[in-house]
């Protein structure tokens, strides 16, 4: 064994992917697994956890996989995170764990995200019960949202006792697990649905089609149904648009729509109702992940499909390992090009995409060079069906509809970043909803810190 | 899951269903609407609220039999359930907020057209409690396709009906009826509320304006979540783009465009129909449906 080189996953080969929503990447067997952990240098001072955004003790887990020990490794996971084969799957690693792993400066890191995949999936297969019985404490708690941050909420504070509901506005609990990201990446039936039955299995409850704002309001759950402390991980799930000429014409859709209509509702599927609308050459605009996940979703559902960014590719927000799944799969890379108009045809539907090339200037405040656009350069790029994918911010529904809750101009919820505290007392709030679309690692260490600070708070109060 | 507590056919292909959801029957009010999925594989459809029990929490829906989905729909009976149950989404009509006083001085008139008619209905009766008799046209393609026609009539100040082939009521367009109230029965109306099928608001909306009365219309648009995170409903209002899930589903009809939402909403009117072809050949062996119509 090489120390210094991965051991490789088995993946589905691109030609054949293209035409299924499988999973792509098959994941570790127990042999890769084990022979994976044993390149783990098992560190005394692990800097692979202090870049785990919720602590994971990794070398631990690790050296438990390396003795065959999976179910150990699973408990050790399990302290920290309910979301294993979920976070194993979709954590970009390479900035987090792995990012800070020794064997990363000589050679490649440990493939930490794959081991805790594979853990994940193996605690699954074999019905492993993690949950933890504790004292009940007797008091309500809510949370708002069921996406990554309010699972991992509900759940560390159900592991203490507390009697937790989630309240989830969609008919399906996961937020952007369910919604969002392709079965192809993180598959729905088994890996999903398994994890959030484990968080029912720690008692906490959810009510799905719940809005909170409409169907309740916070004050109402706190003055008339008991709930002593609120949690809100509502997520940034507004789209955005760009504002130019066309875009409602047939055949626009924002990543949204497109992914929840496949997604959720199962759009690719003969046997569900919901239809899905895609054309011959699909141009999807944006460079982040959703971006390439809506790109290889309308590849799946048949279509040449450009992905038109206005930087480079150095710039590109996606994780590396989705544009290279892209570029397997044909995806083709329309660099330095930005949308100006949408054309239609005397229909009203689309036909085409006036661009003009753009050229890096300096740096911006965000530390990337600055796209300008260059004179006298548009052009027409032909392609029936355009997909706006140019981030998401939080809905302003919630704050606007409780008492003294402070959002700031881009609605996010203003909460402190080490508890989750708001400025309404008893109301907390972390993931997307407080600091716009990030990812879901970090929508899950907002929701253990909220859930550590409702403990203090209600601890405190009973004194 | 959410009972179904009563169902009643009220006309040909057009139902009523009092649907048990509490938490929703609490927060209801007029000019909201409801996201309804009848099954696992369904898709979600919206449908405005007809009227809300608080007190048996219950939320009553009308809605007609356009597709696959809405024939699904229509297939369950009381004592069954629907898989999901959403809402109250939307705004309010513009009158609940109003102040009372002002609210009482004005002259309303509601335009419905077909299944519009139920939408229309809460709003006139939430007026009527309030002691404001408001006019109401009815729109239907005939007797047999009349809905509500008692309930309205117990709320509404004068109610006018026409028929496309003049077997009740009037014969003729509901935009020949409001012109000839405001022409030659000189009723001076201060807003006109228009709820039925896009063209029918449309031209509601295009002959109000000539008489400069202030126009609300509530769009059925496509929609898929109906909580803002998608704009599959979004809208041109007054040049700018609105979701009428969330802004809406009543807009100032004036300021609408038209043109753009009745084309939005044939997006997937080839597949739509496809399906809805296909599931009737299965269950009653071939039957032609050329012409086959009607709104979500």
């Amino acid at each position: 064994m090489d120390r210094l080189k991965k051991t490789p996953v088995k993946e589905q080969d691109a030609h054949e992917r293209i035409k299924n929503f499988n999973e792509v990447s098959l994941g570790y067997s127990e042999e890769e697994a084990v022979n994976e952990a044993s390149r783990c240098l098992n560190c005394k001072n692990p800097l692979c956890v202090s870049d785990c955004p919720v602590s994971i003790s990794i070398p631990k887990f690790i050296q438990c996989i390396k003795e065959r020990n999976f179910k150990k490794a699973a408990e050790i996971i399990n302290e920290a995170s309910s979301l294993p084969a979920i976070c194993g799957r979709v954590c970009p690693q390479e900035t987090q764990c792995e990012g800070k792993c020794i064997l990363g400066i000589k050679g490649e890191p440990v493939s930490i995200g794959k081991l805790e995949r594979f853990i994940g999936d193996w605690s699954r297969e074999n019905n492993i019960d993690l949950s933890i019985k504790c004292e009940k404490k007797n008091k309500k708690i809510a949370v708002i949202g069921g996406g990554p941050a309010g699972l991992t909420c509900a759940g560390d504070l159900a592991k203490i006792g507390y009697d937790v509901t989630i309240f989830e506005a969609l008919h399906e609990p996961g937020g952007v697990l369910v919604y969002g990201i392709p079965e192809f990446r993180l598959p729905k039936d088994t890996v999903v649905k398994h994890e959030i039955e484990n968080v029912k299995k720690l008692g906490v409850k959810i009510e799905t089609d719940v809005i909170i704002g409409k169907t309740v309001t916070i004050d109402e759950l706190m003055e008339e149904e008991g709930f002593s402390a609120i949690f809100i991980g509502s997520g940034a799930g507004l789209p955005k648009f760009m504002g130019i000429p066309g875009e409602n014409y047939n055949g626009v859709f924002s990543a949204n729509e497109f992914l929840t209509r496949n997604n959720l509702m199962k759009a690719f599927r003969k046997d569900y109702d919901t239809p899905i609308k895609v054309g011959m050459k699909v141009a999807v605009v944006g460079g982040g992940n959703v971006a390439m996940d809506a790109a290889r979703t309308a590849r799946r559902l048949g279509a040449e499909v450009h992905i038109v960014y206005r930087r480079s590719e150095e710039e590109l927000p996606a994780r590396k390992e989705e544009i290279h799944h892209a570029k397997e799969e044909g995806i083709i890379f329309d660099l330095l090009t930005n949308p100006v108009e949408i054309l239609a045809d005397e229909k009203g539907w689309v036909k085409a995409m006036k661009c003009i090339r753009m050229e890096l200037g300096e740096p911006d405040a965000s530390g990337r060079r600055r796209p300008i656009e260059i004179k006298d350069s548009e052009f027409i790029m032909e392609v029936d069906t355009v997909i706006m994918s140019l981030g998401t911010s939080p809905n302003p529904l919630i704050a606007s509809t409780t008492k003294g809750l402070e959002a700031n101009k881009w609605g996010c919820i203003c909460a402190d970043e080490e508890t989750g505290i708001t400025s309404r007392e008893g109301v907390f709030a972390g993931g997307d909803a407080v600091t716009g679309a990030a990812t879901v690692i970090l929508a899950m260490e907002a929701g253990k810190k909220a859930a550590k600070a409702i403990d203090e708070l209600l601890m405190k109060k009973k004194k | 899951m959410y009972k179904i507590v009563e169902k009643k056919i009220l006309a040909p292909n057009i139902y009523l269903m009092d649907v048990e959801a509490p938490r929703i029957a609490k927060s209801a009010q007029p000019g909201q609407f409801i996201i309804v999925r009848a099954d696992e594989k369904s898709e979600r459809i919206p449908l405005t609220i007809c009227d809300y029990n608080r007190e048996k929490g219950t939320i009553t829906i009308v809605f007609q039999v356009v597709g696959s989905s809405t024939m699904k729909m229509s297939k369950l009976e009381a004592e069954d359930y629907f898989q999901d149950f959403v809402g109250p989404l939307g705004q309010p009509s513009e009158f609940i907020h109003e102040n009372i006083e002002e609210l009482k001085k004005k002259s309303i008139v509601f335009v419905a057209g077909g299944v519009g008619t139920a939408p229309v209905y809460p709003q006139v009766k939430w007026l009527n409690s309030l002691g404001i008799k408001a006019d109401v046209i009815v729109g239907s393609k005939s007797k047999e396709f009349l809905i509500l026609e008692e309930e309205m009539r117990k709320e509404a100040g004068n109610l006018y009906i026409t028929t496309d082939d003049g077997s009740y009521g009037n014969k003729g367009l509901v935009t020949e009826v409001l012109k000839n109230l405001i022409e030659n029965e000189n009723k001076k109306y201060d807003v006109v509320v228009a709820i039925g099928p896009m063209i029918m608001m449309k031209f509601v909306a295009k002959l109000t304006k000539e008489y400069g009365i202030k126009t609300v219309v509530s769009l059925n648009t496509l929609m898929v979540d109906g909580t803002g995170m998608c704009g599959a409903c979004r809208v041109t209002v007054g040049g700018h783009t609105k979701f009428t899930c969330v802004d809406g589903p009543e807009f100032d009809g004036h300021l609408v465009d038209f043109e753009e939402a009745m084309r939005r909403q044939t997006m997937y009117k080839t597949e739509e129909g496809k399906q809805f072809l296909e599931q009737q050949e299965r269950e009653e062996g071939h039957i032609c449906h050329v012409g086959l119509g009607g709104e979500k």
